[in-house]
């Protein structure tokens, strides 16, 4: 019977063993391993983010255009929760019953929900409601923060709007957390840094329903939100304002800039939108309905769109011809109603004829540039076509025509000047000469330019010679010296003199009886412009019209774009002018009335 | 009274202490995590630690009488208990309350009372009784087979409600077999079931079956040292193998591992118990029959976990093995129950300062995850220290069952320590994350009458029965 009692040993073995195991196990939980402290931290403390107001948005002129209005998003604390009028709640809410069921079962049925709201962004007029009846529903409570409110609906492109960060931002940049604001595009997205300000945090104690328990070691990690810096920027609300209803019903853009600074005037892009719709509860849905809007709202034609620069495209050709000595302001060509050379024929319009240089830009002569441009590229100063080619094309570059200028605004593109490589692919090195690419003599064929690049260009003729990059911001709250980039002279290095030569070219156009757009002339400004028409293979060519004025002091420089407009003179040159009338005396002169009114009762939304 | 003197002279005043130990630790637990000052007075059964008070003072009660009544009843008394048990089991089935989907409550008036703690008692007093019978015979097949089925009815009965945990809680009265001269090999074999179990949730079965062979074959080879048959059939098995790669490559046999594996198992087989008869090679015989019978078994474990365990039970257990991680499903109690321990640190947080515990992150913190109240606020030291208690215990009182004279009592004493050890190794196991969450109490320490009551009373008749260790001879 007692052969067993050795098994006593055994058993106690195994009940020494198993205290053993559960103290190792216990001393590597508790005193090895640290992470459970930190958990068991971030269980029971509650990080309250108090949320800054971004900064304020104003003009050059000081007039406010964007600031902040209260929004309160509607939190639960599931504990706390007893039954409630249902009915009532979602009538003050006016969303369906089914809808509120679902934000509350996501709430209480995934604790990762715990702290999130269940209605995000009521307005003040819907919290004013609900405070007053918030007896009615017990665990309901509030979280304040707030959104954008534009004093100006204008320049939505420009001011672009807020969004709620996704994961990827979160990854990318550590600062923002789920459920924060940041700039998705636009200034709001350039100068997110300065506008967001810095969130404040208050860490409450919790415990596992949510509630409230005192604050966390008497709020010594407490910190105070810190509202975000404010802008100025560099657009004239007016300007746009106006500028914006002129373009109501067109497709294109405009670009304004004061030549001396390099400063954005005006940037519209049509068809534009009200930046009030991507604000607030109903983002998404008029965000989605923009989006799929087959204008294209959205998309930034003054930034983004490239078009060829068609005839404004001539003045450039002629500064570079003149630099290289290959033409002098005395060179004179025939006009037989175009150009025609083996093989290759180009339209010209009925004008006098000989024309010299400046009446050439005056008249538009197809025909003087073409032969102007097939000096330059076989000028016999350079070795090769190729090498007379590129020293052109660096002289496109000197002018901003390349690469993206780099404004202060995101998703900028550049123009598309070919390299000579480009030719060599296309049709064999050494296999291609001006005539091949005779087209781009009157900025055709496969010169493309965004509109702010023949703005600058413009900017450009009316400094003769040297531009500043342009630029939206004008001045940061608290900040002394803005980019140092912006307050360096981009040089052309072409003389001045040249520049004179063009700039008569460009006054005659507008203001002498043979011009390509004297219909637009204004009795007391002399405005320089040079009309163009950009060949659209999809459809109707495009308006296009570059100007800058008063002549002898430059304070606006301007490019207007109208898509399907045909002619320059037609759209793009009376639109111009009306802005460059507006921006220097304030008002439409009763005597242009006419014009404006032509433009506002133009529609050409649906022209293909 | 010379009886009564002699009496309270040979209690065992060791094991009384621990468990008054536990007992008020236990209770001062409860009452740091139920504790508000908002509360209205102490006396109200609104509150756990009152209600617990209450049920210590009616446990004393209960000891009193057990010192009253005569030693021998608890041996008289066995069988016809046994049989109350059973018929309450039955009861509760029909007429029982289901608290958290188990069937395993009888509501009487204000209090509600669970069965199967008691069923626990009353199981370990027939098979003392049975065991210790004079015609048990360990090695008698009959005899082991009427000692299982002791064990088994209740066990089963409490499987319907169902109540996983306070099944499983039954196999550790094997410790028990075992003491009384159960042979090694069945509980090796047992111990070897569990670990294929374990495994066929782990691994594929294909995997497993390999290994099972490799294990038979090194077994077999080891034990008769003779390499020659591990080598003939490596080679038999070589051969079958590269025949079915021929015929799979040539499209004759379906390209399924899986059967050929079966196939080249099975004909190795029926080859080893054709020579096992011929040459009477026993051993090989038996081996093959085991492995067989693994083979067989690794099937049954798949039934039984997919048809047979709730899915909140296969959760759990996939949770441990590492298969599934949901840190806010399933996951989530055992987490939040390592966190509540593990930011106990070294000497812990203090009586009643336990955030975790007190701001109820942990789930069931009076009764099942106690133990993580203790690690919060008492930390390393008072965990070890209340480990140090109850092995205390458990060793006293399997010195205390070595002392006895009685074979009865010897094997009654080993019923507690293995129902209280069980307990405490899964019931702790759990709440340090080393055992799948298995509802189980905490003897002595969790909140609940039924389970105080039932543990407190299956002690002291232990203690009594020592206590009378000198007079009490069957």
């Amino acid at each position: 019977m007692e052969q067993y009692t050795n098994r006593k040993y055994i058993i106690g073995g195994i009940i020494l063993l198993l205290g053993l195991i559960f103290t190792i196990k216990l001393f590597s939980l508790q005193v090895i391993n640290s992470s459970y402290k930190l958990s068991a931290e971030s269980n029971t403390r509650r990080m309250e983010i108090v949320y800054p107001a971004r900064g304020l948005i104003y003009d050059r002129n000081g007039l406010l255009i964007a600031h902040n209005l209260p929004s309160y998003d509607l939190k639960i604390a599931p504990y706390e929760l007893e039954a409630f009028d249902s009915t009532e709640l979602c009538r003050i809410l006016g969303i369906d019953i089914q809808t509120l069921r679902d934000a509350i079962q996501r709430v209480l049925r995934n604790p990762a929900e715990r702290f999130n709201p269940l209605i995000k962004q009521l307005s003040p007029e819907i919290f004013g409601i609900l405070k007053e009846k918030q007896f009615m529903f017990p665990g309901f409570y509030f979280s304040t923060r707030t959104l954008r409110k534009y004093e100006r609906e204008i320049a939505g492109h420009l001011l672009g709007y807020v969004g709620e960060v996704d994961s990827s931002i979160i990854i990318q940049q550590p600062y923002y957390e789920l459920g924060d604001y940041y700039g998705v595009s636009g200034i709001e997205y350039t100068y997110e840094k300065y506008l967001r300000g810095e969130k404040g945090r208050k860490y409450k104690l919790i415990d596992v329903h949510g509630r409230e328990r005192g604050s966390y070691k008497e709020g010594k990690f407490d910190t105070d939100a810190e509202s975000g810096r404010n802008l100025t920027v560099t657009l004239d609300a007016d300007l746009q304002e106006y500028g914006e209803l002129l373009m109501q019903n067109f497709t294109g853009s405009i670009v304004a800039i004061e030549p001396k600074t390099g400063e954005v005037l005006v940037l519209v892009s049509a068809p534009f939108y009200n930046p009030s719709l991507l604000v607030g509860r109903e983002r998404d849905e008029n965000y989605n309905e923009l989006k799929n809007d087959t204008l294209m709202p959205l998309f930034n034609h003054a930034i983004q769109a490239l078009y060829p620069p068609g005839s404004t495209f001539k003045p450039v050709n002629a500064l570079i011809a003149l630099q290289e000595n290959s033409v002098t302001k005395n060179t004179t060509y025939y006009c037989d109603m175009g150009y025609h050379a083996r093989g290759v024929n180009i339209a010209c319009h009925n004008h006098v004829s000989p024309l010299d240089l400046v009446h050439a830009i005056q008249h538009s002569c197809n025909a003087y540039f073409c032969n102007l441009f097939k000096l330059t590229i076989e000028d016999k100063d350079f070795g090769s076509v190729e090498e007379a080619y590129s020293a052109w094309r660096n002289h496109l570059i000197d002018f901003g025509f390349s690469d993206p200028l780099g404004i202060d605004l995101p998703y900028e593109k550049g123009g598309f000047i070919p390299k000579p490589s480009y030719y060599d692919r296309y049709y064999g090195s050494g296999r291609w000469k001006a005539l091949t690419i005779i087209s781009m003599a009157i900025g055709q064929g496969e010169v493309l330019t965004t509109p702010l690049q023949l703005a600058n260009y413009a900017a450009t003729i009316a400094n003769k010679g040297f531009f500043f990059t342009p630029h939206v911001v004008k001045s940061i709250e608290g900040i002394d010296t803005l980019n140092q980039k912006l307050m360096i002279s981009h040089q052309t290095g072409i003389d001045t003199t040249y520049f004179n030569l063009i700039i008569e070219g460009m006054e005659l156009a507008v203001n002498s009886p043979g011009g390509t757009a004297t219909w637009i002339r204004h009795g007391d400004i002399i405005i320089c412009g040079k009309t163009g028409t950009a060949e659209n293979p999809h459809g109707k060519d495009h308006s296009v019209f570059m100007a800058f004025a008063p002549k002898n002091d430059p304070q606006i420089a301007i490019s207007v774009y109208v898509e399907h407009g045909k002619w320059g003179a037609t759209y793009a040159a009376p639109i111009a002018s009306l802005m460059i009338e507006k921006y220097l005396t304030g008002t439409i002169d009763p005597s242009r009335k006419w014009i404006e009114t032509r433009m506002l009762n133009s529609n050409l939304l649906n022209e293909k | 009274m010379k009886r009564q003197i002699s009496l309270l002279s040979n209690i065992d005043w060791l094991s009384v202490i621990l468990y008054v130990i536990l007992i008020t630790f236990g209770w001062l637990n409860i009452f740091a995590v139920n504790y508000s000052p908002n509360n209205s007075t102490f006396f109200s059964l609104e509150h756990r630690y009152t209600m617990q008070f209450v049920w210590i003072l009616v446990s004393w009660f209960f000891v009193l009488l057990i010192f009253v009544i005569d030693s021998r009843f608890f041996s008289f008394v066995a069988y016809p208990a046994y049989g109350l048990g059973i018929l309450l089991l039955v009861a509760v089935l029909i007429i029982g309350t289901a608290i958290h989907s188990s069937k395993s409550w009888i509501v009487l008036g204000p209090v509600n009372i669970q069965p199967s703690e008691f069923t626990k008692l009353v199981t370990i007093l027939v098979l003392a009784k049975y065991l210790s019978g004079y015609n048990f015979k360990m090695n008698r097949a009959k005899n082991i087979l009427v000692a299982l089925l002791i064990v088994f009815i209740p066990a089963g009965l409490i499987m319907l409600q169902p109540d996983f945990g306070s099944t499983i809680v039954y196999g550790a009265l094997l410790i028990v077999l075992y003491r009384e001269g159960l042979h090694g090999g069945i509980l090796l074999f047992i111990l070897i079931m569990a670990i294929i179990f374990l495994l066929t949730l782990i691994i594929s079965q294909f995997t497993l079956i390999l290994i099972l062979l490799c294990a038979v074959a090194i077994a077999y080879t080891v034990l008769k040292k003779r390499v020659a048959i591990l080598l003939t059939i490596i080679l038999f098995a070589g051969i079958l193998t590269a025949i079915f790669s021929v015929l799979v490559a040539h499209d004759l046999f379906p390209h399924d591992k899986y059967l050929i594996l079966l196939l080249i198992t099975g004909i190795c087989c029926i080859a080893s118990l054709i020579y096992a008869f011929i040459t009477k090679a026993r051993e090989l015989f038996l081996i093959v029959f085991i492995l067989i019978a693994a083979i067989g078994f690794t099937y049954s474990v798949d039934y039984v976990f997919n048809n047979i365990m709730k899915e909140h039970q296969r959760n759990r257990i996939n949770v441990i093995l590492g298969l599934e991680s949901d840190p806010y499903g399933y996951e989530y109690n055992v987490r939040q129950s390592k966190i509540a321990i593990g930011s106990g640190g070294f000497v812990g947080k203090g009586f009643m300062q336990g955030t975790q515990t007190k701001f109820r992150f942990v789930p069931e913190q009076s009764t099942d995850f106690i133990f993580c109240t203790v690690g919060e606020e008492w930390g390393f030291l008072g965990s070890a220290a209340f480990i140090l208690v109850y092995i205390g215990l458990l060793i006293r009182l399997i010195l205390l069952g070595e002392r006895q004279r009685s074979k009865f009592s010897r094997i009654y004493g080993y019923g507690v320590v293995s129902i209280l050890l069980f307990h405490f190794a899964v019931n702790v196991g759990m709440t340090i994350g080393l055992f799948p969450v298995i509802g189980i109490p905490l003897p002595f320490l969790s909140y609940g009458g039924s389970s105080l009551l039932a543990f407190t009373i299956m002690l002291f008749i232990f203690i009594r029965l020592d206590a009378s260790r000198k007079t009490y001879l069957l």
